[in-house]
């Protein structure tokens, strides 16, 4: 049996269109430098490192290896890891596995992403087969709305339902100085006035039916650090350590064509292998608070449908009854989630590791249930439909 | 040397310029096969796991459910007609790294379940009109009149 | 340490242009490790691939081959660095007690691309790059730099080149097996003062597979295991100027961490067979020293003494190394496959007799900039 692990460190640098004023190494560097800080380490106290990013947003190749001076991994065991928008989530889970196999105590996860170096869309299509899929691909943003459009006629959903998923993620930024997106004007609307506002707006340009500019995630420069550490070293460092409870992940699809758009397969199938593992019956009310990677607005409604926090076409009503509002039954990204800051290789990790700080009781302004959280549910998404869940949790894991 | 001004330093950024990296991707002897019938037939096959029945667009030489190996003879033909399993009007432009060039817009980008298959092939429709390009809609593939082996032999897809 | 074994292994050749896919070369290399295991898919808990977006010109490159590598409806990861890499991944997920088994799968297509412009890009965008710097030219300037610190000359890197070239022809699996003489490779085209053609490995296609295991999970394979008695990995700093490119600490760190997991005390003498990462001629007499076969600067010593050829005190790179096969990213993968083929006696006619006890070793990062060593045996 491995060892148990838990999270004890968490940074992130802001979360910002574009950062000028570093290089890549250097935004890495800032968020090392915050998760040490935070967890009250040096770097000589790492023993391993993870980072992840896609290689094509900033063109470089071997990332682990140009980042070394600014990861720490300098005379110290490091691994790239990347499956696409995953990615953050993939760094975290190479971590922890990295402690649970008994070979290093204290690991480091890395992600991060400098968007504003490249044409996202452009890097994002050069994921796609370039001999049956790049000559007719419409980018990240079609392929989300292709779902969007499958989950409305099969569930009557309504562009109002997706509206009311981006104006929860933007109204929850304004509590997280980090996230990207601040949009202060919708400071002290009701959601439903918001929803109106939205949907109505002539600026809000048509991008791919049913998605408008606000359904979509914005593109980001930033970076996040996780410190991971094992049983016996983790209560040491951290008074309240987040403990991984589960983990798992699928990735079914090859082709695009393949994908299964009617539900999210590989997000159910990770979803309920992590609950197996941890014990947990019935996710709504035994889960306190989620930092989901919800790319665009729709993945709100369907994707926890398909983790079983409701019945299938039942997402609009959670939404509407504000279940999953900051003071509802289940917060859902009360850091403003993707939709708010989106440095691809780094958005799974903070998921992470905001998920982390809300069992930690260290979320600020975005804490929720007082810091009363028992279970937090962070997930990834990328590539063909690639799904990873972690379950961290207030008890250590049996 | 003044030190506060250091701060004010201009940033600048080195770009990358015109620098591309070229590729020869091998489409495979699966892939070969299915393109070869699209230009010299103007006819599109799949491929069928004889383990679990499965019919895949384009044809591929494994199998992910099952873990098997697909061999030429498993190619199949199936129709050049078949239904839009989902589609979008995609309304924003982007340079297209495979051709350099901003792809007009708008167009619709449809999953294209065509008859005898079970998986989609991913590609345009000929029509921008919303009541038209419907989930369910029927389709047909209209093929160029010049045909060099690629995927873009089948011009796209007509709304029937 | 023997928590860990290699139950199965599986390679394609290695030929410089192959029409198969990413898919169908995976495929291959995965069918192939899963029979050598007496088992199926179904044996298998989980999945790591390797692969390097640049190299397949694909961002998350790994998409290309997740159902040729079996990984549909199980936990899948992919590591971005040489397969010895993610083999240990794949080592770390069953010891993490998640999994009993794992599958780790490599793939190249060196073909495919522009190897000087893809190791560019591995260079800093804003100080290097513009200098046309790649692997090679980096490669150049260490080997000079090696040279200048050891007193090993051009003749000595030629050596290396004849005795892997040579045992190439006994290893089906190589993609330049040659008889060469010294003159031979100190007649070849220069390609980067003072490397030689001779002395640069030939970028090729080709994919590796290993099935990992833990005690739990043996019962499921058909093969005596191979244990991994030790493995470590350590990376030095990127930037060439801030490195003493004549010496690999990086590798020295690893070396003695795995040694000290598999109780190797000394280890020419511990050691029956060492398949090594030659990316260049003249790395092979610098691994030497750091991994402790040779004092530092007197590696090209074992080389005139010919204690590594086949018939030497510790035989290095019985199958030819990667000089003269090189699929990056597979290469080292193929290193612990040619490692283990030589604890079961099953590497035919490149077979060091009575091996009982191997090293593998990988590295990742221009100029070796990081390490990663395994110490297999029964």
């Amino acid at each position: 049996m491995g060892k148990r692990v838990a999270i004890v460190g968490y940074g992130q640098t802001y979360q910002r269109s574009s950062r000028k004023d570093v290089n890549g190494v250097e935004l890495i560097n800032e968020a090392v430098v915050t998760a040490l800080a935070d967890a009250e380490l040096t770097i000589r106290d790492i023993d391993a490192i993870v980072i992840g990013n896609m290689d094509h947003f900033e063109g470089i190749n071997y990332v682990d290896m140009w980042s070394a001076e600014g990861s720490g991994a300098v005379m110290k065991p490091v691994i790239k890891v990347c499956t696409g928008g995953t990615t953050g989530t993939t760094v975290a889970m190479c971590a922890y596995y990295h402690v649970a196999s008994g070979m290093f105590n204290k690991v480091l996860a890395i992600g991060w992403e400098k968007n504003s170096e490249s044409d996202t869309t452009g890097a994002i299509i050069t994921a796609f087969h370039p001999v049956w899929e790049r000559p007719t691909l419409g980018g990240a943003v079609a392929g989300l709305a292709i779902e969007a459009s499958k989950y409305m006629h099969n569930y009557g959903a309504t562009e109002r339902d997706g509206a009311r998923v981006a104006v929860r993620e933007r109204l929850h930024a304004l509590n997280n100085p980090y996230a990207h997106l601040h949009q202060e004007w919708m400071k002290g609307i009701p959601p439903e006035k918001l929803v109106d506002l939205i949907v109505g707006s002539e600026q809000n340009a048509m991008l791919a039916y049913p998605l408008r500019m606000s359904d979509m995630c914005p593109r980001t420069d930033g970076a996040a650090a996780v410190i991971f550490a094992a049983e016996g070293s983790a209560e040491k460092i951290a008074p309240v350590p987040a403990w991984v409870h589960a983990t798992a992940n699928r990735h079914n699809f090859v082709y695009a064509g393949d994908v299964d758009m009617d539900r999210n397969t590989t997000i159910a199938e990770a979803s309920k292998a992590v609950f197996k593992k941890a014990g947990v019956k019935e996710p709504l009310k035994e889960i306190d608070v989620c930092e989901l990677y919800l790319p665009y607005s729709y993945a709100g409604l369907k994707w926890i449908e398909d983790i079983g926090f409701c019945a299938y076409g039942e997402g609009p009503r959670l939404l509407w009854d504000g279940v999953t509002d900051m003071d509802g039954e289940l917060p859902i990204n009360p850091s403003g989630g993707v939709m708010s800051s989106n440095a691809i290789g780094a958005t799974a990790l903070i998921r992470v590791g905001e998920a982390a700080l809300q069992v930690m009781g260290k979320a600020g302004p975005r804490q929720v249930k007082g810091g009363n959280v028992n279970l937090a549910l962070a997930t990834g998404f990328g590539g063909c439909y690639w799904g990873d869940v972690m379950l961290l949790g207030k008890k250590k894991p049996a | 040397m003044n030190d506060k001004k250091r701060e004010d330093v201009e940033l600048l950024s080195i770009s990358s310029g015109e620098a591309s990296q070229p590729f020869d991707w091998s489409v495979g002897k699966h892939g070969s096969y299915f393109l070869q019938q699209l230009r010299d037939n103007k006819k599109i096959v799949g491929i069928k796991c004889p383990g679990c029945q499965r019919v895949y667009v384009p044809p591929r030489p494994v199998c992910g459910h099952c873990f098997k190996g697909l061999t030429l003879d498993d190619i199949i033909p199936v129709s050049d007609e078949g239904t839009i399993y989902v589609c979008t009007i995609v309304q924003f432009g982007f340079v297209d790294p495979s051709t350099g060039i901003q792809r007009p817009v708008p167009y619709t980008w449809a999953f294209v379940k065509l008859d005898g298959a079970d998986t989609c092939l991913t590609h345009f429709l000929d029509s921008t009109d919303a009541e038209k390009v419907k989930v369910g809609a029927r389709v047909k593939a209209v093929f160029e009149e010049k045909r060099t082996g690629n995927l873009m032999d089948i011009k796209h897809f007509a709304v029937l | 340490m023997s928590k860990i074994a290699i139950v199965g292994v599986g390679q394609t050749t290695c030929t410089r242009s192959k029409i198969d896919t990413f898919e169908e070369m995976v495929f291959e290399a995965a069918s192939k490790a899963l029979a050598d295991a007496g088992a199926e898919i179904g044996d298998i808990d989980n999945v790591v691939t390797v692969s390097n977006d640049f190299w397949d010109g694909r961002t998350i490159s790994s998409m290309a081959v997740q159902e040729a590598a079996g990984s549909w409806g199980k936990d899948v990861s992919t590591v971005e660095g040489d397969g010895t890499f993610g083999a240990l991944y794949g080592m770390m997920r069953i010891l993490s007690g998640s999994f009993d088994t794992t599958l780790v799968v490599s793939h190249m297509k060196g073909s495919e691309s522009i190897m000087n412009l893809i190791t560019n890009a591995m260079f800093d965008p804003i100080y290097q790059r513009g200098m046309g710097i790649d692997a090679t030219s980096a490669a150049a300037l260490q080997a000079r730099s090696y040279m200048t610190m050891s007193g090993a000359t051009e003749e000595d890197f030629a050596r290396v080149s004849v005795k892997n070239h040579g045992n190439a022809k006994n290893n089906p699996y190589a993609q330049l097996p040659m008889k060469i003489t010294v003159g031979d490779v100190m007649a070849s085209r220069k390609i980067a003062e003072p490397l030689k053609l001779l002395d640069c490995s030939p970028i090729g296609d080709g994919a590796a597979a290993v099935v990992l295991s833990n005690k739990k999970g043996l019962k499921r394979f058909r093969k005596e295991p191979v244990w991994i008695k030790g493995v470590a990995h350590c990376s030095d700093s990127f930037t060439l100027g801030y490195r003493d490119l004549a010496k690999s600490r990086a590798l020295k760190e690893a070396a003695q961490k795995a040694y000290k997991m598999a109780g190797i005390k000394k280890p020419l003498k511990d050691l029956d067979v060492a398949e090594l990462y030659d990316a260049y001629s003249y790395m092979e007499l610098m691994w030497y020293e750091g991994l402790g076969f040779a004092p530092e600067g007197k590696g090209y010593e074992l080389i005139r003494e010919n204690a590594t050829g086949m018939k030497g005190e510790l035989p290095v790179n019985p199958s030819g190394g990667v000089v003269s096969s090189h699929p990056v990213f597979v290469a080292g993968m193929v290193r612990l496959i040619e490692a283990t083929l030589q604890v079961r006696g099953e590497a035919g006619k490149r077979q060091v007799k009575g091996a009982k006890t191997a090293l593998a070793h990988g590295i990742n990062g221009p100029c070796g900039q990081a390490h990663c060593v395994y110490v297999v045996g029964a």
